[in-house]
């Protein structure tokens, strides 16, 4: 009884479990360094040689007019080979997490 | 209403009860018809493929790098098994050898998936036999092994951690220390755990409860932690060592229980967890030097794989996992079989459930650790009878083999 007792009032005074998650705008919830989140595409260094496309396990990369590629974020299932084939690196896997969005338009990384 | 009553006469020989496919002790889609007289059941029909969803014949479209992550999202619980199993059986092929160290760091990735689908059956279990503090305490537990996952290697379900010949992600010192910190907080807990599952309330609940005796265990070709909880001395690690298992062997030990029912099961996994435990603390502590992954992209490691077949197995967390893989040498598969160990557990249900009682049929189930979504792979087809088995026919003409 007295035990019990004893941990309540420490549960009181202690800091809450739970972690605070977007109370303030622009303040995230912290990622480990390799965590694969929303891609990152640097359209100056691609040289446009597809072999993004070829090994994308979802299909959510497609090519453009201009050779060059765009990535549909919903389709896409954050394996990062995409990242990991590239041979300039211009593709990368971000820290965004929060992947809601009004309109598709929001989800294509061009 | 008049108070006058009227007595209704059932036969109770045999009445069926249908449970699931959707119901509320069992989170994941599978029908039992079960027969039962009064509280006691007779028989037991069992139903599977709500959610089958087609993964073998669609890897056979996809070229070998696509497939590996397909593999991996067959099951959300041993998706590095799958990897492990499915990579293991390319290697054999192209008679590709990854270095040493990426063969620790894969078995470390893999004990560590072990611990954490132990951690989640041991939660689950106290959920079913009414213990939702204990299941709150062992999510919480399994939390920190995932929080691990998502360290090394950037996600905490599906890690992608394997590429043919080696594997993605590098250890540096800092993170090795991090891994060995987790491991002496989950060593606590998961002795905390043990200690209330030695419980006279829980022994009670199980003991007794499911019985599988050893020889029908060996006649049902079961697997994993359920053939080890009725007594066979069965292991992949130990029998076929695959990754760095050859290596670890001396460092860990098979652990068997000869009741057969579902307290023995429990046992065994948690006993389980500990071996795991010094087993990742042992490969810490061996992990050899050297580079993780060949030097050359995926594309052509894929390409050096040539036409051929290999069945390769695991341990995975709920027991065998078994794939039989037949590449066409151009990248791509000619066909994929997998063997998930529910289904080779599953068929000991009904000699578990037949003689309990009805109260019993979800802690039952649940000491199997079934993983169901992974089962629904076969789709039992009556050829002679047409109908269902058109699309196979068409399938069968285009491909010959």
């Amino acid at each position: 009884m007295g035990r019990g007792l004893r941990a309540a009032f420490r549960a009181l005074l202690r800091k809450p479990v739970r972690v605070r998650y977007l109370t303030e705008a622009g303040e995230m919830v912290p990622v480990p360094e390799r965590y694969r989140g929303k891609i990152t595409y640097d359209k100056g260094a691609c040289i446009g040689c597809l072999l993004c496309i070829r090994t994308c396990p979802s299909g959510a990369i497609s090519t453009t007019e201009e050779k060059k590629v765009e990535f549909s974020v919903f389709k896409c299932t954050f394996c990062g080979q995409c990242a990991e084939i590239c041979p300039k690196k211009a593709v990368k896997l971000g820290s965004d997490f929060e992947l809601v969005v009004y309109e598709k338009e929001g989800m294509v990384v061009r | 209403m008049t108070g006058e009553t009227r007595e209704l006469e059932y036969d109770y020989s045999r009445l069926v009860v249908p449970f699931g496919p959707v119901h509320p002790a069992l989170k994941e889609p599978v029908h039992f018809k079960v027969f039962v007289k009064k509280e006691e059941v007779v028989d037991v029909g069992l139903r599977l493929g709500h959610v089958h969803r087609g993964i073998e014949a669609l890897a056979e479209t996809r070229n070998l790098v696509q497939a590996m992550y397909l593999v991996e999202r067959v099951c959300g619980i041993c998706s590095h098994s799958h990897t492990t199993c499915f990579v293991g059986a390319l290697e054999e092929i192209g008679r590709i050898q990854p270095s040493e160290r990426a063969l620790y760091l894969r078995t470390l990735v893999f004990e560590l998936e072990r611990l954490h689908s132990h951690l989640l059956w041991l939660g689950i279990m106290a959920y079913e036999i009414g213990f939702d503090t204990l299941f709150m305490f062992a999510f919480n537990t399994r939390e920190a092994v995932l929080d691990l996952f998502e360290e090394i290697t950037g996600n905490r379900v599906h890690h992608s951690m394997n590429v043919i010949g080696g594997v993605r992600w590098d250890l540096d010192g800092r993170m090795v220390e991090k891994v060995g910190r987790s491991m002496s907080k989950v060593r606590e807990a998961a002795q905390r755990i043990r200690e209330i599952f030695q419980d006279k309330t829980v022994e009670e609940r199980l003991s007794g409860v499911g019985l599988l005796d050893r020889g029908a265990a060996q006649e049902l070709c079961t697997v994993g932690p359920t053939a080890r909880g009725s007594g066979l001395k069965t292991d992949v690690r130990k029998e076929d060592p695959y990754a760095a298992y050859g290596a670890l062997e001396g460092s860990f030990s098979i652990v068997t229980r000869t009741e057969g029912d579902a307290y023995a099961r429990t046992e065994v996994r948690i006993f389980e967890i500990f071996e795991t435990i010094n087993m990742i603390n042992e490969i810490l502590a061996r992990l050899p030097g050297g580079s993780i992954r060949p030097g050359e992209t995926i594309i052509r490691s894929m390409n050096r794989v040539p036409q051929g077949e290999a069945v390769s197995r695991v341990e995975a967390p709920r027991g065998e996992l078994l794939y039989y893989v037949r590449t066409d040498g151009k990248g791509g598969l000619r066909r994929l079989k997998v063997r998930t160990p529910t289904l080779a557990n599953i068929v000991g249900l009904r000699q578990m459930l037949i003689g309990g009682e009805v109260a019993d049929i979800p802690v039952v189930v649940a000491s199997i650790d079934p993983c169901l979504s992974c089962t629904n792979r076969i789709t039992v087809i009556d050829l002679d009878k047409g109908g269902a088995g058109e699309p196979l026919r068409r399938r069968r003409r285009k491909w010959p083999h």
